[in-house]
């Protein structure tokens, strides 16, 4: 049975294919532009001065250091797997009350920054915070000397607070995949006597591997690139080490050499992912994929998966959101809603939209270029024009800045030989860098997305269309998008969402008067009042909230079936 | 998409290139927060009719400058922390600051090398206990390490550039074997594991869960004007006269300097002068609770909150010199374990 699904076959488009030469050419091209930073980097750490860090690292540094991280990681990645994959396996297989609400709320904690998330639960678990005043209140207690409370300023604390902001990841993936599952596997399993848990563990769960990868690969590249939240958590994690040796240690190349080490770790470990998934295949035969029918549940069960499925959205989402509202309407923080606010928002809108659209079209053509290509390098390009979001977003900008200015330096220099008059600073003075850096970072985020929407498509269905004459053109437009454009839709979305948000980039490399957002909340948290940023961190979630709902329609399973 | 996406770009470009037209402009590149400085901008717009065209970085603005070279559009960086400031200079981005105006002003001390950078403001890091649980108004800086405040002493990350900087003046001072014994025993006196922020160790007081605290002083200015939750730490609280023994008070500075390629030059000099005025300074450090380096300034926020400042007289740029060094001493201690 399982033969008929886990496609052996080799995936690679016969020989009868001529190679989409334009699209490899794009390919490459997006791959040298993500290289650019890497390479750029791995210049400043090449330096046998910067070398001298690394004694003082090894002894003193890099063990709690990599002890935390690594806790750090497996603790999210635990988090999230549970989380992610269990609300989607309820939401995709089961009928309970809610769900269809609880469907795409469950993405909504996508849209907080982890650092407000971390503020934010300080100040709810904190002295002054509403669990403890009741707790005194009910128990007559006076100071923390006489009672003990949970601190979320700690190792645990980031997990958790970081797990709940970044678990979507993996729900949204995993889910894609759950939703689109031949409902003959499970029909099958299920007319064979499989139990519901017997289902999930040996049926859907090992089907849902690559997708849960896929999510969890984000999720943890984010966790490990986090610096906002885990400092103020008091996590020493290795990203803390780059930015400690760069700014307090005046060693940039030092910190380029460390953050170049975690760049070949994290390589090292998608490797093995890769490796351990071997030649195994999991696309579907498309013909049965209509929907899987939703089984009810026992009510009481059904009410435990409301719960369990709620709980993830109230702790995530409304939480931090009702604490912002809160703040925003103490504080009489509409004042703040005057023109410079406008401009934020327009400035936010219209870069995250740019940079989306660029984003999502250059990730796209690479996929396709992997897809329909026969250039044995492909594969490798397409991974290295991952590699962007592998790296901290501050470590990336540095990385940017250097060819960046050096190509602005070139076109302002030569302008003013030939015209007598000089534009200025091309890219970085206008945003196009800003967008660049974008493009760079979260390209890895489409470039998975259709990847994975053209790994569920067999590659016999290309067989098939071309042995009746469809060409390369065709079988990309009457096939793939259609089939693909769902999971091309929630990988646009997740960008957007990610490029509203970005904060370490868009700080460095933004042009004079240009604020956004997320620029907004940072100038109030750097003075130590959060909670004055509360109407621009809102703003960034409400607008989440939109591409939250449109999300989870994409990656509804019906509408998929329907398409094709 | 295609068209959608040439829709954008073309919405984001006019976006981006539409601005008003001053005749005069300057352009700041700064690490200080937008509230702080944006009504000191409008003031000096308002007196000078020159418009101030500012981007707000944090980390990384030496090197921003640094790749954007000859063409590069700053003018005037505005800075926090000795040790950026040394480095701005140290790394060829700025120029000496000519004007007979800051060197009448700013004393020699509080100029860098050269003239590249003149401070603004000073910043102290004192020490603060709990009105109710603590006794003696004063202490030393080194009485921290007094096994009596075992259990009892709150700090943010050692890594931190305010700890740092505040690490490294004690290094400059003492010598590294008595500041490794110095962050072992603070390190054997903290309540919690050292983090947060500096409003935090206030909270902390107030809770119950320490009993005396390291912070800069403007934070207690800002609390005090608290219409919330944080005017109870404040009120918590009480700074300590607190200085190094046979020293003064540890200070840090805020400073501007002027690029070296900037292409409004005139324009740089007027803006880093109108810093120094009583009015921008007025503004610039009541706003924040910081100590005016203009001593035409009266009646300081600071000074009315704290009392006069008596500044510790380690050289900036000793500070500056063995931020490196202490930065290593607080890993080798596992300070922030």
């Amino acid at each position: 049975m399982s033969q008929a699904v886990i496609s052996p076959a080799n995936g690679r488009p016969s020989h009868l294919w001529r190679p989409s030469t334009r699209l490899a050419l794009l390919a490459a091209l997006a791959a040298a532009l993500v290289a650019l930073p890497v390479l750029s980097l791995g210049l400043t750490a090449l330096s046998r001065e910067a070398l001298a860090v690394w004694p003082h690292l090894t002894a003193n540094v890099l063990p709690a250091a990599l002890g935390d991280t690594l806790l750090l990681l497996a603790g999210v990645a635990v988090f999230c797997g549970i989380v992610g994959v269990g609300t989607a396996w309820l939401v995709t297989q089961h009928e309970f009350p809610g769900r269809k609400n609880l469907e795409w709320l469950l993405v909504l904690p996508l849209a907080m920054p982890t650092y407000i998330t971390a503020y934010v639960y300080v100040e709810i678990l904190g002295f002054q915070g509403p669990l403890q005043s009741l707790f005194r209140a009910l128990t007559g207690y006076r100071s923390l000397r006489d009672y003990w409370f949970p601190d979320p300023r700690n190792l645990t604390g980031a997990i958790l607070i970081l797990g709940l902001v970044l678990y979507p990841y993996v729900y949204l993936s995993v889910r894609a995949l759950f939703g689109m599952q031949s409902a003959a596997i499970v029909e099958s399993a299920r007319t064979l006597g499989a139990s519901r848990w017997t289902l999930f563990r040996r049926v859907a769960l090992p089907m849902a591997r690559p997708a849960l990868a896929a999510g969890l690969t984000l999720a943890l590249l984010e966790t490990l690139n986090d610096i906002g939240a885990s400092e103020y958590l008091g996590v020493r994690s290795l990203t803390l080490s780059v930015y400690t040796t760069w700014l307090n240690r005046s060693s940039l190349p030092g910190a380029a050499q460390i953050a170049c080490v975690m760049l070949l770790v994290v390589v090292g470990l998608i490797l093995v992912e890769m490796q351990s998934r071997g030649a195994r295949r999991f696309s579907l035969p498309v013909k049965r994929l209509r929907p899987v029918g939703r089984s009810p549940l026992p009510r009481g069960a059904a009410w435990a998966a409301s719960a369990a499925c709620a709980l993830p959205v109230l702790l995530g989402a409304i939480l931090p959101l009702a604490f912002l509202f809160g703040e925003f309407l103490r504080r009489d923080l509409i004042a703040q809603a005057d023109a410079a606010m406008l401009r934020s928002l327009a400035n936010t809108l219209a870069i995250s939209a740019a940079a989306t659209a660029i984003v999502v079209a250059v990730g796209v053509g690479v996929a396709a270029a992997v897809r329909l290509g026969r250039e044995p390098w492909l594969p490798a390009v397409a991974r290295l024009a991952s590699l962007g979001y592998a790296l901290p977003g501050t470590v990336l900008a540095l990385g940017l800045l250097v060819p960046l200015a050096a190509f602005d330096n070139l076109v302002a220099d030569a302008s003013r030989a030939v015209f007598g008059a000089s534009p200025g600073l091309l890219l970085l003075g206008s945003g196009a860098a800003l967008v660049i850096a974008y493009l760079v970072r979260f390209l890895s985020i489409a470039l998975a997305g259709t990847q994975s929407g053209l790994a569920r498509i067999s590659p016999r269905i290309d067989d098939a269309a071309r042995s009746l004459g469809a060409g390369r053109r065709e079988l990309l437009r009457r096939l793939h998008w259609p089939l693909t454009r769902p999971a091309i839709a929630a990988a646009a979305l997740l960008v957007f969402v990610d490029c509203m948000k970005e904060l370490p980039m868009t700080l460095l490399l933004r042009p004079l008067n240009f604020e956004t957002l997320a620029t907004q909340v940072y100038g109030h948290a750097s003075r130590g009042v959060f909670e004055d940023g509360a109407l621009a961190a809102l703003l960034i979630v409400l607008i989440g909230i939109y591409p939250a709902i449109m999300l989870a329609r994409a990656g509804n399973g019906e509408k998929l079936a329907a398409g094709s | 998409m295609s068209v959608k996406s040439r829709l954008y770009a073309a919405a984001l470009t006019s976006c981006l290139l539409a601005g008003p037209a001053f005749a005069q402009s300057v352009n700041l590149y700064t690490t200080r927060e937008p509230a702080l400085l944006n009504p000191v901008i409008e003031a000096f717009t308002k007196d000078t009719g020159i418009k101030v065209n500012a981007v707000f970085l944090k980390d990384g603005l030496q090197e921003r400058i640094k790749a954007e070279g000859a063409n590069s559009p700053a003018d005037v960086m505005l800075l926090v922390d000795v040790g950026q400031i040394n480095e701005a200079a140290d790394a060829g981005i700025t120029q000496p600051i000519q004007s007979a105006l800051v060197d009448k002003t700013a004393p020699a001390a509080l100029r860098g090398p050269g003239n590249n950078w003149v401070t603004l403001t000073q910043r102290a890091r004192i020490v603060v206990a709990s009105k109710d649980r603590v006794k003696q108004d004063a202490i030393t800086y080194e009485e921290l390490a007094d096994p009596k405040w075992k259990g009892k002493f709150c700090i943010r990350a050692g890594q931190h550039p305010y700890n740092n900087a505040f690490f490294a003046a004690y290094l400059a001072r003492n010598g590294a074997e008595k500041t490794e014994a110095y962050l072992k025993a603070l390190k054997a006196n903290v309540a919690r594991k050292p983090g947060g922020g500096d409003r935090d160790v206030a909270r902390d007081i107030l809770s119950g869960q320490c009993d005396i605290a390291i912070i800069n002083t403007y934070y207690i200015g800002l609390m005090s004007q608290a219409k919330n939750e944080q005017k109870g730490w404040y009120e918590a609280i009480k700074p300590l006269k607190s200085s190094f023994a046979g020293g003064g008070t540890h200070v840090n500075v805020s400073a501007a300097a002027i690029a070296k390629n900037a292409p409004n030059k005139e324009n740089a000099v007027k803006l880093v002068e109108y810093m120094l005025g009583e009015k921008a300074q007025h503004l610039y450090a009541d706003g924040n609770f910081e100590y005016p380096v203009n001593a035409d300034v009266k009646e300081a926020a600071s000074v009315k909150l704290l009392g006069a400042l008596t500044p510790d007289t380690t050289p900036l740029g000793d500070i500056a010199k063995n931020r490196k060094a202490a930065s290593e001493l607080v890993d080798k201690v596992g300070f922030d374990n």
